[in-house]
């Protein structure tokens, strides 16, 4: 009524709050849709660590296989002859191939290259078919054994290189005698090679998950807090992380072995103790990693970007599902520092070849030194509070 | 060994740009026996000086005694002689309640029996549930069984009632009473003004990293000189529910109203404290009819240490007023 008297210093603030219509003329930058995704952007661009696992980590990715795998130029096949009459022959004959890479190793060293996954055939002279080797004719008419499991990848491409070598340098003739061998006795097949690797990755995650990822959950729900402030000693908490890891270690693994011997009859070839105690120091460790990568992580994105950053070389290189053999041998060395890689061979040495765990003097070094040095750091840099 | 806790100019900042002092030279004597409370509002560095005192800090500068021992010095004597109950602790849902209790109680040497601590806080019956099947006051009265069941002769307990219900605040509060009748030392925080005044016997008022009062609640709020409070607006008498900004000679002239002690404008709201209400609220009606106002949004009450906050701050407090 009469709102034209109302002075108009009492009522600043209110006019202040009057709605601005939304009219047609208002901004498209100001539509709803286009504030919804800029504050995506911008709640997205303001954490850096998920700028660096969706930019930065992918690249880093590209460059470490990219590179492992190009610097090869074409893929090569890892092929050995075992030693014996027309070996040398055959192997400058099959040398000339690009695609090949050829030694001539002992019998028992080619069928242990064989198990452990490090080539793809090998060839060693006929047994078979009453067809006896000659010392006068030439290598390519020799009766040969191409040896391989069927079940692995690389083994028959392998062969029809070496086929095709050899036609090559027997001209027109097409007199090749050969022999096809499926290598697969238990011990020798993909099967056996991959249950070692198995048991690794499972050491691997569960040292990640189990004792990092759970303690970075305490140290946020300030449950790491909560125990400072008793007297409990930090060697208890830690340790007691530590030992139930280890005691969920060992069921794992008899579930695999198990599970492993009743459908493939794969079966441990080494003495139980040596296994037993390589699986054990090969959780500690991973239990380390995991302890150490947990040490100052205060959030879940973090972790779960370190435990990306930790894994994934392991997974792709270090050979649980295929031997780092066939990398080029430049990047042995780097994939034999990561720490899963020395524990992978000494489980295979001991599984598949019957070995002792002293035969692995540097992988067992390794294991320990991984095991212990990421204790001590974990320990000196751990933050239990927020 | 005078006083339970006994802290001298504590000082912490934090590393930023700038510096952010969250505590800027505190005094705090706490006796034995007695149930300390911490009032201010959020961000007033309440959580801050606890956790210091608690251990989980460390001070920038100062001296902290606890039970008149030291931190640095004595770390596990103290650890085992307080009981601590932080702000947001979540406690492990796949735990059950007696569960959780045992595992605290195994860090002390000396404690009490898990049914000892659960009939404490009147868990007994929740004993075997999961923690993630508890109710808010449920959980935060778990929270209070880990925090006394090493039988503690310090009790710090920061917030156990924020966001909780007000049936559930009255059993904490039960349960805050009994432990000060059994003659343990508490040091409560609460940003609740009406907690402080009722669990209490000393409070210390805090605003941006000091202690701005400290006293009985009833000293505090006699400190004001009256214990009835008036609060309104001035409103045109043509518009009863527009309150305007009032004129400062008719406040002058409130002041000078018999038993009239305080007159506080704090964004168009007058307070008033006083002692005798009604000839207070009769002389403020004819006052403001004199001069062509009215009152608007009349409320009258008792005067309370959100009172006190407001007259030493200007600011109110984030307070319920339950």
């Amino acid at each position: 009524m009469s709102n034209q008297e109302t002075p108009h210093e009492t009522t600043p603030n209110k006019k202040s709050l009057a709605p601005v219509p939304h009219g047609t003329g208002s901004l498209v930058s100001d539509w709803p849709i286009m504030i919804l995704v800029r504050t995506r952007l911008l709640e997205f661009s303001r954490r850096p660590a998920a700028m660096f696992w969706t930019y930065v980590f992918p690249l880093v990715m590209m460059f470490i296989l990219g590179s492992a795998f190009r610097s090869q130029g074409e893929s090569v096949s890892q092929v050995a002859i075992v030693s014996g009459v027309h070996a040398a022959e055959l192997n400058t004959l099959l040398k000339s191939s690009p695609e090949l890479a050829v030694s001539i190793v002992a019998p028992e060293e080619g069928l242990r290259m064989l198990r452990a996954g490090r080539l793809a055939l090998l060839i060693r002279t006929s047994t078979g078919d009453g067809v006896l080797p000659s010392s006068s004719a030439h290598a390519v008419e020799q009766p040969w054994e191409f040896v391989y499991d069927p079940q692995r990848a690389g083994g028959r491409t392998a062969e029809l290189l070496v086929q095709q070598q050899l036609r090559l340098s027997a001209g027109a003739k097409d007199s090749l005698l050969f022999h096809r061998v499926p290598y697969s006795e238990p011990g020798g097949r993909y099967i056996d090679f991959l249950v070692p690797g198995l048991i690794g990755m499972v050491l691997l995650g569960g040292g990640l998950w189990g004792v990092g990822f759970a303690i970075v959950d305490m140290r946020i729900r300030k449950l790491l807090k909560r125990f400072l402030a008793t007297p409990m000693r930090k060697s208890d908490f830690l340790l007691g992380i530590v030992f139930s890891r280890m005691l969920f270690v060992i069921p794992q693994i008899a579930v695999i072995l198990l599970a492993s011997y009743l459908a493939f009859s794969v079966s441990n070839h080494g003495p139980w103790f040596d296994f037993l105690f390589v699986v054990l120091l090969g959780g500690l460790q991973f239990a380390g990693v995991g302890l150490l990568i947990a040490s100052r992580a205060k959030t879940m994105e973090t972790m779960s970007g370190l435990i990306n950053l930790v894994m994934l070389p392991m997974w792709t290189l270090s050979g649980i599902f295929f031997s780092y053999e066939n990398f080029p041998e430049m990047l042995h060395i780097p994939i034999r520092l990561l720490p899963l890689t020395p524990l992978l061979d000494a489980l295979r040495g001991i599984m598949l070849d019957g070995q002792s765990m002293f035969a692995f003097p540097l992988e067992m070094a390794s294991i320990l030194l991984w095991t212990i040095g990421t204790f001590v750091i974990a320990l000196w840099n751990f933050r239990w509070t927020d | 060994m005078k006083f339970a806790i006994d802290c001298r100019n504590l000082r912490k900042t934090y590393p930023a740009k700038p510096p952010v002092e969250a505590v800027r030279g505190l005094d705090l004597q706490v006796q034995y026996g007695e149930c300390f409370g911490v009032l201010g509002p959020n961000g007033a560095g309440k959580t801050t000086t606890i956790e210091i005192l608690e251990g989980l800090l460390p001070a920038t500068s100062g001296e902290v005694w606890i039970l008149g021992r030291q931190w640095g010095r004595d770390n596990r004597e103290i650890r085992q002689r307080i009981g601590v109950s932080l702000q947001e602790t979540v406690l492990s849902d796949e735990l059950t309640v007696a569960e959780t209790v045992r595992l605290f109680r195994s860090f002390y040497p000396h404690a009490l029996t898990v049914e000892q601590a659960l009939a404490q806080v009147s868990l007994q019956e929740k004993a075997k549930s999961r923690v993630n099947k508890l109710s808010g006051g449920q959980k935060q009265r778990l929270a209070v069984a880990c925090a006394i069941v090493s039988d503690p002769e310090l009790l710090f307990l920061d917030e156990p009632t924020t966001g909780l219900d007000p049936t559930s605040r009255r059993e904490v509060w039960e349960i805050i009473r009994q432990l000060r009748a059994n003659g343990r030392t508490i040091l409560l925080t609460t940003h609740y003004m009406d907690e402080a005044q009722r669990l209490c016997d000393r409070v210390a008022i805090f605003d941006e990293g000091r202690v701005i009062a400290l006293g009985t609640p009833d000293e505090l709020i006699r400190s004001l000189g009256g214990d009835q409070v008036v609060q309104f607006s001035f409103a045109k008498r043509q518009e009863p529910h527009s309150p305007v900004e009032p004129p400062t000679e008719i406040l002058d002239t409130m002041r000078a109203l018999p038993s009239v002690s305080l007159v506080e404008n704090i964004a168009e709201q007058v307070r008033l404290t006083c002692q005798q209400l009604p000839a207070v609220v009769t002389a403020l009606i004819e006052l403001l009819r004199h001069h062509d106002f009215v009152l608007s949004d009349l409320n009258t009450r008792e005067a309370s240490l959100d009172d006190v906050f407001i007259h030493l701050t200007g600011k109110r407090l984030e307070s319920d007023a339950a």
